[in-house]
């Protein structure tokens, strides 16, 4: 069975929901929203509409002021009382009962955290439903349709003075030493996991962050849900890969997957490098990657250094998604593919070594200069050195053409001065090799521009034969449909196919080409 | 064809798959897309037995290659013999059918789509059909995804055991494990009903649609409301109460916004395919609630219906309906939070006064029109105005007039361009209303503002305008009221202020006509060809080009031709240059 490693830190005071930085511990990036966050002012909730009628909250005894016998029961009866919602859009609405929740919130959360044998058997179905009534709702809509993660503030949930603590209690409730997930299992169920993550499409970044710590807890506690909660992941990767393009919580189910991913049994089972190859590869294609990249790049490396095996995949998979336009994800696949080849395994290298440097070739003579010199900085890495030089009979002559006219060409100066520092690291690596590819520059490209030649020449024969064709063709059709016309049995398909196509075939594309 | 065959030698398919597997993907790509001349170039026969393999077996390529050939296969048709041998084209585009990437995924079911009518019934149980069985119990969820898409196209031309079959798997589909496959189905549901003989209708379709309207998903139940659109409208009357409405019922007051929101978009297509008893007795209220909804999503959706749904309404009971129930929601609407909203319902509100008639357009609406015509967004603002023509109709337009000139002025000066040419574009419209008189004392200064403004877009705009307001109001207010003011500024100290004029008489000359033209345009513009702004010049040679043609032969020999022949040596090379191209086009070299 494979274990998960538990993250070190945990929401350490009710009253800070932003000190959960385990984000940055992991990836050493500190999320921009998270900081900007805090000045803003909350604004939104759909929690509030499905509550029918509003209760009267009148306040209980303290729980701490209570005789053991009545603990059990008050505890209960104040669960029951925070099942009632507010309206945090109305800020002054019912301030009196905001109150009342908001002080046996605390109580709750400072009863589990703090006395042992408060968590009997009844609480469970209670503490589940006042969790419940809470924090699932569908998220509202979010106020700017076209939200940039970057660069947009986030909208803040309205209700976070009852949720933070709602959230807060949960953990404590998962986290307290008395939690048996024996009898929690019958509670926290499949059904309320999926409407769990669904939450994390929340905008609000304070609310993720419980949610990512929260999901962990569960996963690490209720053994019986992890493959459920796996393939749920996926679900939602999926289709914020193919469908919407748009999930507020990836980074953060990433952060998840990456110590889960730290936690797999070896050897790997196909279903978890199925999940590498068909999920957390195409995740790179997200117009949104540099939101999640880093927590992605993790992920990516976790699974090599488990099992170097699926090192090909990997990089057959970034070449595959390489960014065409987007200059700023090409140095973030640049970067990620550093990484990898900081840990990549002598022998894979091999194996990819070739398209790889193909790719990288091909960014080295990227106008852009960012693009270029993010290439040009992994001869700076001394390792990646190290193996080039093991192979440079096969990497010089991909890189030399690129390396030689780009020295001539780019308009950057830093760029070039680079590639003559990698010029030159290869004259002294591969001297001999050098100077037959210094030799032989001229002559290749004559025999490149000759194929450029015989292709054009190709293609104008086949296009002007294609001309002939479709005059025969033509004929033919049409005394196909002369034939028909004079009653003969049609052929065996139905009447619209074939024949009237013919006027399609003609306007379509590739035949008005000439 | 015996000559064609001849030149086949000439190409070894060798060749011609290098070109396909050439290294450099934009090459590759450029030979997908001309897949249908190697096609051609190889005969029917080869393309059969050697490109068609050789395509099937080499799909491991980038996504935008394998789009390319996903298109280019569904016209393959003739390339391979003609629908006798249409089904060779299906093994490549299964497995594109299964490919990841949803725009390469959706392609090729298109092209399934499309070349399963050239099958004939029998190819279709035998070579079709099995396919789409495979997809359907595909592994990954990207076939069954496919598989979805091609149910209905089959259904209709195969024997009753196959369609029988299809309806299983179908039926298996809608209960996937995976949201993305039931999505598919859920998406495909209406137009599979469409094919359906009604007794499956009943029996099939209603559990699969109540199924997948109450999924735990919100993204499926929301498909799920579009589906209910086409079942409405195939089942009978007398069956609606009983197999639609307790869903549609529910899905209009579901928890998730976005399935509320999504029956307020469809609400029209709702409204027609259930008839007007349900619409009476069941769509009303829910309308109401829609307009009251606590998501502004869902209150513009449904606000954007308004008019539709008004007009809809049975007529016996329509204004009664209208009085008592919708116009209360639209009065809260007017005063809405979100401005989303207000605008929405600012761009179909004026259309109910055409419903109502005069007397209630004057009692109830109007004051709703004056609200929104003061209101703090602009959007809104524009919306009633860019409507004004219903109003127009109904009451005429002078019972507007004097709140519609504040709310005009006040446009024409927002802060933002384009609120200031969306006003621009409405003028011509406005003039045409409000009269000649109005607009001469009121409007006319606005018109010439414009013609200064500081943002090009907006000077092209108030030109363009000028034109639109002399093909209104004739040439002679043209030569008594804009003219003069066109032509003054040409004296400006600002170039860009000086060339507006030359824009100016490009777009007036014709309106204008050859006597204005030639005895107060002319002189100006040939004055001009001695700016000292190098642009101003080569304006002003585009200018008489523009308006030669509108000018008499002598006007043009004995004016133009000499100020044009000056130009063109000029020292500016732009200058020159248009200045030749000029003489060139007027023939007067």
């Amino acid at each position: 069975m494979e274990t998960t490693k538990l993250p070190p830190t945990s929401p350490s005071s009710p009253t800070t929901g932003f000190s959960v930085p385990s984000a940055e511990k992991v990836d050493g990036f500190p999320r921009r929203s998270m900081r900007r966050a805090r000045q803003r002012r909350s604004h939104s909730s759909s929690q509030f509409r499905y509550q029918s009628s509003q209760v009267e909250l009148t306040p209980l005894p303290l729980l701490k002021d209570a005789p053991v016998a009545e603990l059990h029961n008050l505890f209960c009866k104040k669960l029951q009382q925070c099942c009632v919602l507010f309206d945090f859009l109305d800020c002054v609405a019912d301030l009196k009962g905001k109150e009342i929740k908001r002080a046996a919130l605390n109580e709750l959360v400072e009863s589990v955290a703090t006395s042992r044998g408060v968590l009997i058997e009844p609480l469970y179905p209670e503490t589940i439903k006042m969790i419940s009534v809470n924090i699932f709702r569908t998220l509202p809509p979010s106020e700017n349709p076209e939200f940039d993660p970057e660069e947009d503030e986030p909208t803040l949930e309205a209700s976070w003075p009852h949720l933070q603590l709602v959230y807060e209690f949960f953990l404590r409730f998962l986290e307290s030493p008395d939690f048996q997930p024996s009898m929690a299992k019958r509670y926290v169920d499949q059904k309320f996991v999926l409407q769990l993550l669904e939450l994390f499409d929340s905008e609000d970044p304070r609310e993720r962050e419980y949610l990512k710590t929260i999901l962990h807890r569960v996963y690490g506690k209720l053994l019986g849900l992890r493959a459920y909660i796996r393939k749920q992941i996926n679900n939602i990767f999926l289709r914020f890969i193919y469908e919407t393009e748009h999930f507020n919580g990836v980074a953060e189910l990433l952060e998840i997957l990456g110590s889960i991913i730290n936690g797999f049994a070896l050897p790997l089972k196909s279903e978890h490098k199925q999940f590498l190859v068909r999920v957390l590869i195409p995740l790179h294609t997200a117009k949104s990657l540099s939101i999640f990249h880093a927590q992605l790049a993790y992920c990516v490396v976790q699974f090599m250094e488990k099992d170097a095996t699926v090192t090909e995949y990997i990089i057959r998979g970034l070449l595959k998604y390489w960014p065409k336009t987007c200059t700023q994800k090409e140095v973030m696949f640049l970067g990620e593919i550093e990484e990898i080849l900081d840990v990549i395994e002598p022998s894979q290298f091999i194996r990819v070594q070739e398209p790889l440097f193909k790719q990288i070739a091909a960014c080295i003579s990227s106008p852009h200069f960012q693009v270029a010199e993010r290439a040009l900085y992994f001869w700076n890495n001394e390792y990646i050195l190290s193996l080039i030089e093991e192979n440079s009979q096969v990497i010089l002559p991909l890189v030399f053409t690129t390396l030689y006219r780009v020295s001539k060409e780019h308009w950057n100066q830093t760029i070039v001065s680079l590639i003559y520092n990698v010029l030159k690291t290869f004259m002294e690596m591969n001297s001999k090799l050098f100077d037959d590819l210094t030799a032989s520059y001229k002559v290749d490209k004559q025999k490149e521009l000759k194929r450029e030649r015989e292709r054009a020449e190709l293609w104008r024969g086949l296009e002007e034969q294609q001309e002939r064709r479709l005059q025969t063709l033509g004929e033919t059709s049409r005394n196909q449909k002369n034939l028909q016309e004079r009653g003969e049995p049609p052929q065996p398909s139905s009447p619209q196919t074939a024949l009237p196509k013919q006027p399609d075939l003609k306007s379509s594309g590739p035949y008005s080409t000439t | 064809m015996a000559g064609a065959d001849g030149d086949d030698s000439l190409y070894p398919i060798a060749v011609l798959i290098d070109e396909l597997r050439n290294e450099d993907v934009q090459l590759r790509l450029n030979s997908i897309k001309k897949l249908s001349t190697i096609a051609l170039a190889l005969g029917v026969e080869r393309t059969r037995t050697e490109l068609l393999p050789f395509l099937t077996d080499t799909i491991y390529d980038e996504d935008e290659v394998l789009l390319a050939l996903a298109e280019q296969l569904g016209n393959f048709t003739m390339l391979v013999g003609g629908p006798e041998y249409v089904h060779c084209l299906l093994p490549p585009l299964e497995s594109l059918a299964t490919v990841e990437e949803t725009v390469v995924r959706d392609k090729a079911v298109e092209s399934l789509r499309k070349i399963s009518q050239e099958h004939s019934p029998v190819d279709l149980e035998v070579h079709f059909e099995p396919l789409v069985k495979r997809l359907a119990s595909g592994d990954w969820f990207t076939s069954r995804t496919s598989a979805c898409g091609l149910f209905s196209v089959c259904y209709p031309r195969v024997s009753s055991t196959v369609k029988a079959e299809i309806r299983q798997h179908f039926r298996t589909l809608c209960s996937d494990d995976t949201p993305m496959v039931r999505r598919a189905a859920a998406s495909k549901l209406g137009e599979f009903a469409k094919v359906l003989e009604l007794d499956y209708v009943k029996s099939d379709i209603i559990s699969l649609f109540t199924a997948l309207a109450s999924d735990e998903q919100d993204s499926v139940r929301l498909l799920a409301v579009e589906a209910c659109v086409s079942i409405a409208t195939l089942l009978p009357q007398e069956d609606l109460e009983t197999l639609v409405m307790p869903t549609l019922r529910q899905a209009a007051e579901d928890k998730s916004w976005r399935v509320r929101y999504m029956v307020a978009d469809k609400f029209s297509e709702l409204q027609k395919a259930v008839g007007p008893e349900i619409t009476k007795n069941d769509l009303v209220p829910a309308f109401q609630n829609l307009l009251k909804d606590c998501e502004a999503e869902v209150r513009s959706a449904a606000a954007k219906k308004v008019k539709e749904f008004c007009e809809n309404l049975p007529e016996d009971s329509r204004e009664t309906i209208i009085m008592t129930h919708i116009l209360p929601c639209v009065k809260e609407l007017v005063s809405d939070t979100s401005q989303h909203v207000k605008s929405a319902l600012a761009s179909v509100i004026m259309g109910l006064s055409t419903i109502l008639g005069k007397d209630n357009t004057v009692e109830h609406l109007l004051p709703l029109f004056l609200a929104q015509l003061k209101d703090e967004c602009p959007e809104v603002r524009l919306n009633i105005i860019s409507n004004l023509d219903c109003v127009n109709e109904v009451i005429g337009i002078r019972q507007l007039s004097q709140s519609l000139l504040p709310a005009i002025v006040e446009l024409a000066e927002d802060a933002k361009w384009r609120v200031r040419l969306a006003i621009i574009e409405y003028m011509p419209l406005l003039a045409g209303q409000l009269g000649v008189e109005f607009f001469d004392e009121k409007l006319n200064t606005l018109c010439m503002a414009w013609l200064i403004d500081h943002v090009y877009a907006i000077r092209e705009a108030a030109t363009c305008n000028l034109m639109k307001l002399v093909e209104k109001f004739g040439a002679e207010w043209a030569q008594n009221t804009i003219v003069p003011k066109v032509l003054g500024m040409a004296n400006d100290p600002n170039y860009l202020h000086r060339m507006t004029t030359l824009f100016c008489i490009n777009a007036l000359s014709e309106a204008c006509g050859q006597d204005i033209t030639t005895k107060h345009m002319l002189p100006v513009v040939l004055k001009m060809s001695n700016d000292q702004v190098a642009n101003v010049r080569f304006n002003v040679a585009k200018s008489l080009q523009k308006i030669g043609p509108v000018l008499d032969s002598n006007a043009l020999q004995t004016e133009v031709k000499p100020v044009l022949e000056k130009l063109a040596t000029d020292t500016d090379m732009d200058v020159k240059y248009f200045a030749q191209e000029a003489i060139r086009v007027l023939a007067l070299a």
